[in-house]
């Protein structure tokens, strides 16, 4: 037996752990799957071995592989094994091992059972919590029916790191075994108020999770957690909370009430973005979001700026330049958009500017906004720049969001925003020249869509089209762009089915028989037999008329020469059509050759006006007289018998024959009776489109199909344009069209005025935006019951006039002000004596590296007259000089760009460049000026001091810098003692900073260190104790006994 | 609540992986590749959330080494955000100035630590001297 144990030890040393197997692996980059392999034969030896130890080890090995992807299942027996080890820190590895490989569906783990109670209920903590973390990974329905008591009584534990991690693992429990909820709520509510905050913030973890999941049952409890807000202090608990009351606030309005206050201060107040993120997302979209928006407009009525509120600090969240806020903001926007679409329309241009985002997923978060923000007036402009991003856009994943978004934005609500359908036709055809899209069907979808019904377009949709066509090779060219030659579809179509408006139907013939057409796939190659046919006939029209007849046979025989090439195609759609084309082309043919007329036979064909239709149209089609829609049209079968007759009739079986006469002679009773229960039938199924009763009744009375209501539009633009259309020119005759409807709108809206005076009848309030005034120039079809209203024009024209009005008043102000100046002036000649001025120094800056310094000089006119024509001058010194503008000479003055009346005085600037910095300088100079009146020139001399102290800059420094700075052994040293000062030491220190531009590195007790930058970055290091002394160190020691200097006097001064 | 949490290096190759909803094993390769690349892609300042499929990656970088924790819908980003960097913080003190070797070396210690922050995919603790109270103690006990 010892002899075992040794060997095993023995064996051990030999053995790999972890960190030999991580090392290994790292170094057989090449053969790593075969390195491994041999490591699992390896582990496998080991786990035959009685020796837990080298069993553990295995295992731990084995959890790293599987982290890696192998599987390591034939295991989980061995790691039962080593969780039941009774040394800690094998147990720890065998329970890690099982939270990460095993899952419900392991069938050990009914064998852990067990087990894991007896480690739970041990007398080791780390044991109980081991097994606790453990179990939260594999519980299992079993198992959280076997442990569920023994979980529960740790939740009382005298350790509060037990306590903590039962109250976690309940969580798992209830989800598992739900009837364990019940007797355990109560004890888990008491959590909420325990001392520990570690075993608190974990109940009201799985609280809050649970009442997610919930909200009804957890309604009491809400002045216990409005209360753990309002008290605690952890981010990530606030943010639980918060989640929580979200769910709960649509039970109870009352909350929302008192939540008003404490999230407020929480936005206002909290410094972690995480949880103002939490608190606008969470309160104000949540609970605001169906399916209860009674509730929450009440709460948005409690809630007394809610919205903007929020909107502006999301705002400020999508300025900020982390991008991780903007993405967020721009999220959390989106949830508002859907609530409060009016107090985010008005960030537009900030979303727009998020549209040249560098990052993908912030463009698509902005993508998402703009759907809800457009309108009519912004839609053009909105869409141009999304075009632009097209252009731009690299990665088709993007390009296809952004062209999806377009189509999306345009034709959204029924083509509501969009005024100009040959802008978006434009659109739609610029959107072709896309590379690599995969959404031509959609494009195609659009194009046809408008062009059916938008009766005014078609003329300009089928020029479009036809060029299209024309230019179909551009299209198809490259395998990349198959996708978008499913417009090819569209254009086809259109320019067939509206071949009356082709400026040049031939042409167009011509191209859709291209021999390249049969690269198409079958269902575009059909579309094209198909309408070449219908194109064919209206060429035939325009041919017939003329007197020559070899040019319609010549058609013919194009239509005989290409068409073969479609009848051999593999497609069935496509040969049929054109083989069944091509049989009617040459019977055409053999009839022209006789010189019969078959044009208008032809088109007859084809003949037939497609007008768009309702959903809801056919019910409004009266019924025809004669028509009984309750009779039987043909006998029904006999499973429609009801289902009790059934079982009756199989097992007899003569009845069906008699019920068949029966059947025959059903009396009006009958009749009737069945009509009622199949109306009750149909009243009780879902699917079944019921007809509205009133509307059938309107229509009863005029019948025919012309009262389905199709819209009469008239054009005003003039439809050609030459070539493929820009989309951009659309915008600016937008502009001046929307110019002129207003200025014409203007005009009526007088008249109506005057006339309407009286009686106002109808206030329409529907459409609540000013927009609406845009009337489209195009009309779509929209054949819904509706037509959308104008809307009350009263409104726009009353925000117009206050605006004018505020104008106005602004205008008023800032000439009152001139006035004001002006009068000023006047107002002050008196005469006096004599003047005084004092020039004050006030400050030096430097500008920039150039030391240029920026001297600001205060002028106070102290006398009783008037001054003016100041002119300052300074005597330039070798280092430092006065700037003068270019082309005045070295000593000619400055003139002071104001005039002071009595007792006023005004601040100027004047730039000198100074070259060393380290010597004070004293710069003589004189002030020349003009007393009012005595119109004699006065002078006046000064000086100018620049103090060394002047050129330092302020500049923090922490103070491990100070001390390299200081080490760094570059620096001179030098030092003061001042004699006489007698003031509080923070006073010293206040003093010298103020004075002197240093700040505070650190103070210890008596003694301080302090630092100063000069404009030349001379580093100026001050040590000053409370015996006030101040040692000094310096890179310029010039500069430093100067600003000692300095300092000294500063202090014998007081 | 947190779908996972993996840190992978800058070779794609997984340095640690915690799954708190079951995925079979033959999937996570998949997902784990497909995760990273969605991160590993991306550029410095693009922002740190990813739209996966019908949940969301957070992820961020230290050094050569990408943590990504996936997380569904409800989840608070910011603050998964914010607990990644808690945890490599708390990797920090544990370990004193962390880096990769540490965690492959150390994996089952990695795992005590992220266990006592997430548990059932929900953030549970966040204290740093909480969080590695059990896992000193257990070393002391360790030592003797």
């Amino acid at each position: 037996m010892a002899l075992k144990i040794v060997k095993g030890s023995i064996d051990r040393m030999f053995d790999k752990n972890l960190q030999d197997l991580v090392r290994g692996i790292r170094n057989h980059k090449e053969d790593e799957a075969k390195y491994i392999s041999t490591c699992i034969d390896e582990i496998k030896q080991e786990l035959k071995q009685d020796n837990i130890a080298v069993k553990a080890n295995a295992v731990c090995k084995l959890t790293y592989l599987q982290m890696l992807g192998y599987d390591v299942s034939w295991a989980a027996f061995n790691i039962v094994e080593v969780m039941s080890s009774s040394k800690f820190t094998y147990k720890r590895i065998g329970y890690l091992a099982a939270s990460q490989c095993f899952h419900e569906s392991t069938d050990v783990i009914m064998l852990t059972t067990n087990q894991i109670r007896k480690d739970l209920s041990s007398p080791n903590q780390y044991d109980t919590g081991v097994a606790l973390t453990g179990l939260s990974c594999f519980v299992t329905p079993d198992l959280a029916r076997d442990l569920a008591n023994d979980i529960m009584t740790l939740m009382s534990h005298t350790k509060p790191y037990i306590r903590k991690k039962a109250v976690l693992i309940m969580y798992k429990v209830f989800l598992k075994y739900p009837e364990s909820l019940r007797p355990a709520f109560p004890r888990l509510k008491e959590k909420l108020e325990d001392p520990d905050p570690g075993v608190q913030s974990a109940a009201v973890n799985v609280i809050c999770e649970l009442a997610r999941r919930n909200p009804k049952n957890y309604l009491s409890l809400a002045p216990l957690f409005f209360k753990l807000m309002t008290s605690s202090t952890n981010n990530w608990v606030l943010i639980k909370i918060i989640k929580l009351f979200g769910a709960l606030t649509p039970l109870e309005p009352r909350l929302g009430k008192k939540l008003i206050e404490p999230l407020t201060n929480l936005i206002h107040s909290t410094s972690a973005m995480s949880l103002l993120y939490e608190c606008v997302n969470t309160v104000y979209i949540d609970v605001n979001t169906p399916p209860l928006p009674s509730l929450s407009l009440s709460l948005c009525l409690y809630l007394s700026l809610p919205p903007q509120l929020c909107v502006q600090k999301l705002r400020i969240l999508i300025e900020d330049s982390d991008q991780n806020l903007k993405y967020l903001g721009l999220l959390a926007m989106s949830k508002i958009l859907k609530t409060h679409p009016k107090s985010v329309q008005s960030h537009k241009d900030l979303i727009l500017q998020c549209l040249d985002d560098k990052d993908e997923s912030i463009r698509l978060r902005a993508l998402d906004l703009l759907y809800g923000m457009v309108s009519k007036k912004n839609l053009m402009e909105i869409v141009k720049k999304l075009m632009l991003h097209v252009d731009k856009a690299e990665g088709t994943t993007y390009r296809d969001e952004l062209l999806t978004k377009i189509i999306d934005i345009c034709s959204q609500s029924n083509y509501q925003y969009i005024t100009n359908f040959e802008w978006y036709i434009s659109i739609l055809v610029e959107l072709t020249r896309l590379e690599g899209t995969r959404h031509g069907h959609l494009i195609a979808s659009q194009m046809l869509d408008v062009a059916i019904r938008v009766k005014a377009i078609r003329g300009f949709a089928v020029a479009q089209m036809a060029t299209l066509l024309d230019n179909a090779h551009l299209l198809t060219g490259n395998m990349q762009r198959m996708g978008i030659c499913e417009v090819l579809y569209a254009a086809a179509w259109i320019c067939g089915e509206f071949s009356e408006h082709l400026e040049n139907p031939m042409q167009t013939l011509e191209a859709m028989l291209r021999p390249k057409v049969a690269t198409l796939p079958g269902h575009i190659q059909a579309v094209y037999v198909q309408n070449a046919a219908k194109l064919f006939a209206t060429v035939l029209k325009s041919q017939e008329g003329n007197t020559d007849s070899t040019a319609a046979q010549e058609t013919s025989q194009l239509m005989i020469d290409r068409l073969p090439l479609f009848v051999q195609s593999a497609n069935l759609e496509v040969q049929e059509r054109a083989s069944c084309i091509l049989q009617l082309v040459k019977y055409i043919q053999k009839l022209q050759q006789k010189d019969v007329e078959v044009a208008e036979e032809v088109s007859a064909l084809f003949a037939g006006e497609l007008n768009p239709v309702a959903p809801k149209a056919q019910k409004k089609v009266p019924v025809p007289e004669g028509l009984d829609l309750d009779s039987w049209i043909n006998e029904p079968p006999s499973e429609s018998e009801s289902e009790d007759e059934q079982p009756k009739a199989i097992f007899a079986k003569e009845e069906p024959k008699h019920s068949r006469p029966r059947r025959e002679e059903v009396d009006e009773k009958e009749l009737a009776k069945r009509r009622e229960a199949r109306k009750q039938e149909q009243a009780n199924n879902p699917f079944y489109i019921k007809a509205s009763p009133s509307s059938q009744k309107v229509y009863q009375e005029a019948p025919g199909v012309e009262h389905i209501p199709v819209v009469q539009i008239d054009l005003s633009v003039p439809l050609k344009v030459p070539g493929l259309p820009m989309s951009d020119q659309y915008v600016k005759l937008e502009e001046e069209r929307r110019q002129k409807e207003r200025a014409e709108k203007k005009k009526k809206e007088k008249k109506k005025r005057k006339e309407k005076r009286s009686g106002r009848g109808k206030k329409h309030d529907s459409g609540p935006e000013s927009e609406e005034d845009i009337t489209p120039a195009h009309q779509v079809d929209i054949v819904t019951e509706e037509m959308p209203e104008k809307s009350s024009k009263h409104k726009k024209k009353k925000q117009k006039k206050e605006k004018e009005e505020k104008e106005k008043k602004k205008k008023k102000k800032h000439h009152h002000h001139h006035h004001h100046s002006d009068g000023g002036g006047e107002e002050a000649v008196q005469n006096g004596t004599v003047e005084e001025e004092e020039p004050l120094l006030t400050s030096l800056k430097n500008k920039s590296s150039t030391y240029q310094v920026v001297v600001s000089v205060i002028f106070e006119n102290k006398c009783d007259s008037f001054l003016k024509s100041m002119e300052f001058n300074v005597l330039d010194s070798l280092n430092s000089k006065l700037q003068r503008p270019e082309g005045s000479g070295p000593h000619d003055g400055l003139t002071v760009p104001f005039q002071l009346p009595p007792g006023v005085s005004n601040e100027a600037r004047f730039v000198f460049t100074v070259q060393s910095i380290i010597m004070p300088q004293k710069l003589k100079g004189t002030l020349t000026f003009i007393v009012k009146d005595s119109s004699t020139h006065e002078k006046l001399d000064f000086k100018l001091h620049f103090t060394c102290t002047s050129y330092l800059i302020t500049t923090p420094c922490y103070s491990d810098a100070f001390a390299k700075l200081l080490e760094s052994g570059d620096l001179k040293c030098s030092s003061v003692r001042l004699e006489g000062v007698n003031m509080p030491f923070h006073h010293l220190l206040a003093r010298i900073c103020f004075h002197h531009h240093f700040s505070v590195v650190e103070r210890i007790d008596s003694c301080a260190s302090m630092y100063s930058r000069s404009i030349q970055g001379h580093h100026v290091c001050l040590l000053v104790k409370v015996t006030v002394s101040i040692d000094a160190k310096c890179d310029e020691p010039t500069l430093l006994g100067n600003v000692l200097d300095e300092i000294k006097q500063t202090f014998s001064q007081c | 609540m947190i779908k996972f949490m993996l840190m992978v290096n800058r070779q794609g190759q997984t340095r640690l992986s915690r799954y708190y909803t079951p995925v079979e094993l033959s999937r996570r390769a998949v997902l784990e590749a497909d995760v990273v690349r969605c991160c590993l892609t991306r550029k410095k300042d693009q922002c740190s959330f990813v739209e996966y499929k019908d949940f969301k990656l957070i992820y961020r970088q230290y050094a050569a080494l990408y943590i990504v924790v996936g997380v569904t819908d409800s989840e608070n980003e910011l603050s998964v955000y914010e607990l990644v960097h808690n945890f490599v913080e708390v990797l920090d003190k544990y370990f004193s100035r962390v880096v990769s070797l540490d965690i492959m070396f150390n994996l089952d210690r990695v795992h005590i630590i992220l266990d006592e922050m997430i548990q059932n995919g929900h953030i549970v603790e966040t204290n740093k001297s909480r969080v590695l109270a059990p896992l000193t103690a257990l070393d002391k006990m360790a030592d003797s």
